[in-house]
């Protein structure tokens, strides 16, 4: 065992939604070991107890859209011996991030009554960014059994096993036919990581990349086989690499690639 | 039963040798009772059928869940399926799915362990699931398992698990009367009739006189359900009409692989900068690995749960494709996708032979079909053949 006495466990949230946090109330059958293993000294969403750090693990949902974010999350690094972003916003800048591909001036003016209260920065990152992370777990939302999984490796001391590879290793192993090749569906499965267990595809449908790139994503030769044998426009395929997580390099870099054309015009 | 042993034994060489037995004809309109005779000898049968737009292989409960009147039509990475103008149950190729997951599964646990009073008990996962009846095995099929039976249960170390699974197994091998696009076989020596390593099979005839299947038996085991069928003697008659079923499907084999020399060919080839263009369209997505019927690697992977108390240690189908595959102390081995397009072909079509003695490919055409981006590696073959003819005679060029 890695540890004496209960870690102290902690879960913070930044720009986000909440789905990823709300990941761990919903392991209703493993909630009572997690509670068990860990003692929860900061959960806002669950607990209105705050027990002050240093923790020995903390739990980061969300980006980084404000500079007292990035005040925040520095001190809170400081605080916790172990540091695990949970979540496409936290590992990503997530769909919040659609906002730096524009001017964050022009929406302010449409979205708010009062422009002129808003603080905020040109872009949402991922916490990654600016400050060293132990583990990121990815998915929007997390898949529970996964988060239950690295804290029991954390609690014991172990390697996570959260492979990096495919979603379609996922969907072989379950069996699912293969939506693109047999139905001309397009996947983002072949570039996308695991984690969810092929849940879409389970429904026929493509995968939306939820989990962010794979370890070894070749995104170039997936848009070609959209374009040439599916007739995906390219707008369909900006739109497809801008999702969820769309600031990840591989999305970014392969949505800009068929975005220029219009900014050209 | 099939004696995994001598299977192990004969190896490859399933054309040449053919098993002896009993002949006869079975009515489509008596085929259900190869269902009843197969369910009262308590096997659990699996066999094609249709599920969201694919024929793969599941249990079944009777012959109304075959695929009956469908066929398929497939390329590099497309797979489509069509109805067909005759009601026949065995019109179709191979889908995505092998016999694989039924003998060697996707997922499966190997032991679990509890905290006791001194240190852990360890339970053993023992098989004690039900003795399948395969329906529909092809002959690149019959071939795979050969393949595999010779990689888990040949050498000192036999594999418990698919022994179990393998030897309490009915193998029913259909003869193709169809070959697909994707399909070469006929390169491979392992189809389109089977051979042998069946216990029964079955040669479904369509003509305007009717509908039947010619039964061969190719073991005791076989025999014995056999002798529980309303068998009709088979003629001359019969035994031409099955063998035009399968030249139709050797005259219609989609893809073709020149296998001479080619083990030496990919040896010379390593450094070849072809490999480097089969990379720029891989998407080292793993699923050629998945869907392959002689493909075998798995990792191990140790779960425990919160309370320390329980831990579990499960095998599951692992790839070449993936980073973790190769992932030593300081990283991973195989880091581009051409060392690891390279090494998956390499070791089908040639270090395989050095390491059991056979090619590790059947032709059955699944990598290629099933794809995403449609590579096909006797295209891929092809063109380090072709190259490596041109390094050649540039070289005799040079020396001239
Ligand atoms: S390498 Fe491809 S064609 Fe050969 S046996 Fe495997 S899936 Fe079939
Ligand atoms: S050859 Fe095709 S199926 Fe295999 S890893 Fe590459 S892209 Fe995936």
């Amino acid at each position: 065992m890695g540890f004496k006495r209960n870690p102290k466990l902690a879960v913070w949230k930044f720009a986000s939604c909440d789905g990823c946090q709300l990941s761990l109330l919903d392991c209703e059958d493993e909630l009572l070991d997690v509670v068990g293993a860990v003692d929860i000294a900061y959960f806002p969403e669950a607990s209105r107890e705050y027990v002050k750090g240093p923790y020995d693990v903390s739990l980061v949902e969300g980006s980084i859209t404000t500079a007292h974010d990035i005040k925040r999350i520095k001190r809170i690094r400081k605080e916790s011996k172990f540091l695990i972003t949970i979540g496409a916003c936290a590992t990503s800048g997530g769909i919040q991030a659609l906002k730096n591909y524009k001017n964050v001036e022009d929406f302010i003016s449409i979205v708010y009554a009062r422009p002129d209260y808003i603080d905020t920065l040109d872009t949402s990152t991922p916490i990654g960014d600016h400050i060293p992370v132990d583990f990121e777990l990815r998915g929007c939302p997390i898949n529970k059994m996964q988060l239950v999984e690295v804290i029991s490796a954390f609690v014991f001391g172990r390697k996570p096993n959260v492979p990096h590879h495919s979603v379609c290793l996922e969907c072989k192993l379950k069996g699912n036919p293969c939506v693109m090749v047999a139905h001309g569906t397009p996947c983002m499965g072949p570039i996308t990581h695991a984690g969810c267990d092929a849940l879409c595809t389970a429904y026929n449908r493509g995968c939306f990349g939820c989990y962010g790139p794979m370890e070894t994503p070749n995104t170039s030769s997936l848009s070609r086989r959209w374009q040439e044998h599916l007739n995906v426009s390219s707008d369909d395929l900006v739109r497809a690499f801008r999702g969820f997580n769309t600031y990840a390099e591989a999305f970014r870099k392969e949505s800009e690639a068929h975005d220029r054309p219009r900014q050209e015009v | 039963m099939v004696d995994t042993k001598t299977l192990v034994e004969k190896g490859s060489k399933t054309q040449e040798k053919k098993t002896p037995g009993a002949v006869g004809l079975l009515e489509r309109g008596a085929f259900d009772q190869l269902f009843q005779v197969l369910q009262a000898q308590g096997y659990t049968i699996v066999g094609p059928t249709v599920r969201e737009g694919v024929i793969l292989y599941d249990e079944l409960e009777s012959p109304d869940e075959l695929p009956i009147g469908w066929t398929d039509e497939q390329e590099a990475g497309t797979y489509r399926m069509q109805k067909r103008e005759d009601e026949a149950l065995f019109g179709y190729t191979v889908g995505p799915h092998s016999w694989k997951r039924f003998l060697f599964p996707p997922k499966h646990r190997l032991f679990r362990a509890t905290r006791g009073k001194d240190g852990f008990d360890i339970e053993e996962d023992k098989y004690d699931g039900p003795n399948y009846a395969f329906l529909g095995v092809r002959a690149c099929e019959l071939q795979a398992m050969a393949i595999q039976d010779n990689v888990f249960l040949g050498g000192d170390h036999v594999d418990p698990h698919y022994r179990s699974r393998r030897e309490s197994a009915l193998i029913i091998a259909v003869n193709c009367g169809k070959a697909g696009q994707t399909c070469f076989c006929s390169s491979m020596g392992s189809g389109p009739k089977a051979g042998t390593g069946f216990d029964l099979a079955l040669t479904e005839l369509i003509s305007k006189d009717g509908h039947a299947f010619l039964l061969e038996v190719g073991s005791k085991k076989g025999n014995k359900i056999f002798k529980k069928l309303p068998i009709e003697k088979a003629g001359k008659k019969e035994q031409k009409a099955a063998d035009a079923v399968v030249a139709e499907a050797e005259a219609q084999m989609g893809r073709q692989l020149d296998t001479e020399g080619l083990k030496d060919l990919l040896y010379r080839n390593y450094q070849n900068p072809h490999w480097e263009e089969v990379a720029e369209k891989c998407l080292s997505c793993a699923n050629c690995t998945m869907v392959c019927p002689t493909c075998f690697c798995s990792t191990v992977e140790e779960m425990t749960d919160l309370s320390g108390d329980h831990a579990e240690r499960w095998r599951r189908w692992d790839s070449c494709f993936t980073m973790d595959f190769t992932y030593i102390h300081g990283g991973s081995v195989r880091q581009s996708t051409r060392a690891r397009y390279r090494q998956w072909m390499t070791h089908k079509l040639a270090t395989w032979f050095d390491q059991f003695g056979t090619s590790g490919c059947v032709g059955c055409g699944r990598c290629i079909t099933w794809c995403p981006v449609g590579i096909d590696l006797t295209e891929e073959a092809r063109a380090l053949r072709a190259s490596d003819q041109g390094e050649l005679q540039t070289g005799m060029q040079a020396e001239a």
